[in-house]
């Protein structure tokens, strides 16, 4: 079948032939790639991109239509919302890249306790994973919101709190899997203790999906945020966030599309960018992850 | 089964215990006076000694959870501080607003979804077929609060073709099924292409089995094969998921409701997380999170009857 023969072996360690050539083949993987070099590429130069300050005002244009000096126009302070929406690709990302990396360990080192600890520690960790999965997202991140009061701390702990779960139950299946194979057999049979086998044996193994799982992750985590700045509690204003932005356009929708289009665009383009590249790379790393998702 | 429906049943209820037990954890790991946390800031201080007794706050710590499971129990979730009615009856005289959201969510979306994803299978790699995945990705991806968003601009305030806001008037059944179209497109827009996206790979395993094939050698019409016999098995997946779907829609819910002003149970969460109108945000997440339970288990128990190897890994 012509699908199948452009999955790479999965033997050698994945250079630029077995990464990038299959990549630029699938035009989706391409598109997706484009997107989000283009997103990166934005937050870093993020200052030096930006033609206005995103947070000065200038309330004899309030909401204009885009032109050439404010090219997405402006809001209902007459902030430009070109500058706005760029720096809020910083924000976008920083949330995503410290609770998916904070989550992510926390997860493995959880996970592997569940799968290669004792049966008991497994069960209680279950039930524990199961519990936190049991509150509806929204409505969980509304009650912690509730009580610790909105900022961007409170969206990063909500995403830490709901994802471990995920990535936990993965690394689990894995080690458990893993538990009694051969190698690990014969490990312990030569004497290596519980941390020499988890670190040099059961961790290369569960640490590729668990970096594929959770950079697919990464426009749910932005859409979490973005949400929450969107209800207004989340990213406290002034600071620029798609979800503000959305918020602001939304209040005055019935005066301009722009604030909305504006918010609503790069939102769409980065969700779309991250899912169309993580699916591609995870299809080329590991196929058999295709199932669990 | 028997065995396997207790113990899963057995899990749930454990599952509740624990989520409210760490809902009320929570409230009073919060530094500060119980009571204000509990009524909010303008709570009168008739209400807080009220309360305070009613909670048995100078009791120990393990009493006051105990009362409060009791409480709930009994189905008395506290009382709203504004307008001083029982929570219990606020939250659910929202509910049936969303739940009649997320019904029309998930038929419409099981309706398309389900045909796009037959079709993709049999016409494997034909142009439609990968419209349909990229369409399928695509809807994933998006958030559901832009959708809804969006199409409030597009449909409600440029074309006018449908009512921006509300849930239409009471009564009049047209006005209601008016009002429902925009938000059931924004919360089950993800799920036509997450459904169609599982029926394809499904049918496509069942496709290559061998009762199947024994089917066509029979000579069967293709159309009987696929939808009376083929179906029948690639349906599973969803099923399971649906249970899930339920949870995810309700959090979908919650930004259609405020997006598009209709009454309903994000609406009022969050509304009371607004005016830090405690004890109905508790109420809320309590019995949205024990409805989401209640689906997943009777999703599990369904794919557990249809599916006997499911039944082994409790």
């Amino acid at each position: 079948m012509p699908t199948e023969k452009r999955v790479p072996k999965l033997t050698a360690a994945p250079g630029f032939r077995t990464l990038f050539i299959p990549l630029f083949r699938d035009p989706l993987a391409l598109i997706g790639l484009i997107l989000v070099a283009l997103i990166v590429f934005s937050a870093v130069l993020a200052p030096h991109i930006v033609p206005y300050d995103p947070n000065k005002l200038n309330v004899h244009y309030r909401l204009q239509a885009p032109s050439g000096d404010h090219l997405l126009g402006t809001d209902q302070l007459g902030r430009d919302v070109f500058s706005r929406t760029i720096m809020g690709s910083r924000i976008a990302l920083k949330v995503a890249l410290i609770s998916i990396s904070i989550a992510s360990a926390l997860g493995l080192l959880l996970g592997l306790l569940a799968g290669y600890g004792p049966k008991w520690l497994d069960n209680l960790l279950i039930v524990f994973f199961d519990t936190v999965r049991s509150f509806p997202t929204v409505m969980f991140a509304l009650a912690v919101v509730t009580l610790l009061g909105p900022s961007l701390e409170t969206v990063i702990l909500i995403v830490i709190v709901t994802s471990i779960p995920v990535y936990a139950r993965m690394v689990r299946t894995q080690a458990q899997s893993m538990k009694n194979n051969e190698f690990i057999l014969a490990e312990r049979a030569m004497g290596a203790g519980t941390p020499r086998i988890l670190w040099f044996h059961m961790l290369p193994n569960v640490v590729g999906p668990l970096l594929i799982i959770a950079s697919m992750d990464i426009p749910v985590v932005v859409t979490i945020e973005a949400g929450l700045s969107f209800l207004g509690l989340g990213v406290r204003p002034p600071t620029p966030s798609w979800g503000t932005i959305l918020n602001d356009g939304y209040s005055f929708i019935r005066n301009t599309p722009w604030l909305v289009i504006a918010g609503g665009a790069p939102l769409i383009l980065t969700t779309l960018g991250f899912t169309f590249l993580g699916e591609a790379l995870r299809d080329i790393f590991d196929p058999k992850l295709r199932k669990v998702m | 089964m028997w065995i396997y429906l207790l113990k899963r049943i057995g899990l749930a209820a454990i599952i509740v215990v624990i989520a409210v037990s760490m809902l009320f954890t929570m409230i009073h790991m919060v530094p500060g006076d119980p009571l204000s946390v509990l009524l909010g800031p303008r709570a009168t201080p008739e209400l807080k000694a009220a309360l305070a007794e009613r909670m048995g706050l100078d009791k120990p710590f393990a009493v006051q959870l105990v009362t409060f499971f009791l409480n709930v129990l009994r189905g008395d979730l506290g009382i709203d501080v504004f307008s001083e009615r029982s929570v219990a009856i606020i939250v659910f005289e929202q509910l049936p607003f969303t739940m009649v959201l997320i019904i029309f969510a998930i038929t419409w979306s099981v309706a398309l979804g389900i045909p796009l994803g037959c079709y993709s299978a049999i016409h494997r790699n034909s142009f439609l077929d990968k419209l349909t995945g990229i369409f399928s990705v695509g809807t994933i991806a998006v958030p559901s609060f832009v959708v809804a968003i969006y199409s409030l601009l597009i449909f409600a305030v440029a074309l006018k073709w449908l009512p921006a806001i509300g849930a239409g008037k009471e009564g009049n059944l047209l006005s209601q099924l008016e009002h429902l179209v925009l938000p059931a497109l924004a919360v089950g827009l993800g799920w036509v292409g997450y459904i169609a996206r599982l029926v394809r790979a499904s049918m496509l395993e069942v496709l290559g089995e061998n009762h199947i094939r024994t089917a066509r050698a029979f000579g069967l019409p293709e159309r009987s094969i696929i939808y009376s016999y083929a179906l029948r098995l690639a349906i599973l997946p969803t099923v399971a998921l649906l249970g899930v779907g339920i949870g995810n829609m309700l959090s979908g819910a919650v930004f259609a409701e405020i997006v598009f002003a209709r009454p309903g149970i994000g609406k009022l969460i969050y509304d009371a997380v607004i005016t830090r109108n405690y004890p109905v945000v508790m109420g809320s997440v309590i019995v949205t999170t024990v409805l989401f339970v209640i689906c997943t288990t009777i999703a599990d128990l369904v794919a557990a009857a249809l599916d006997p190897r499911i039944r082994e890994n409790l």
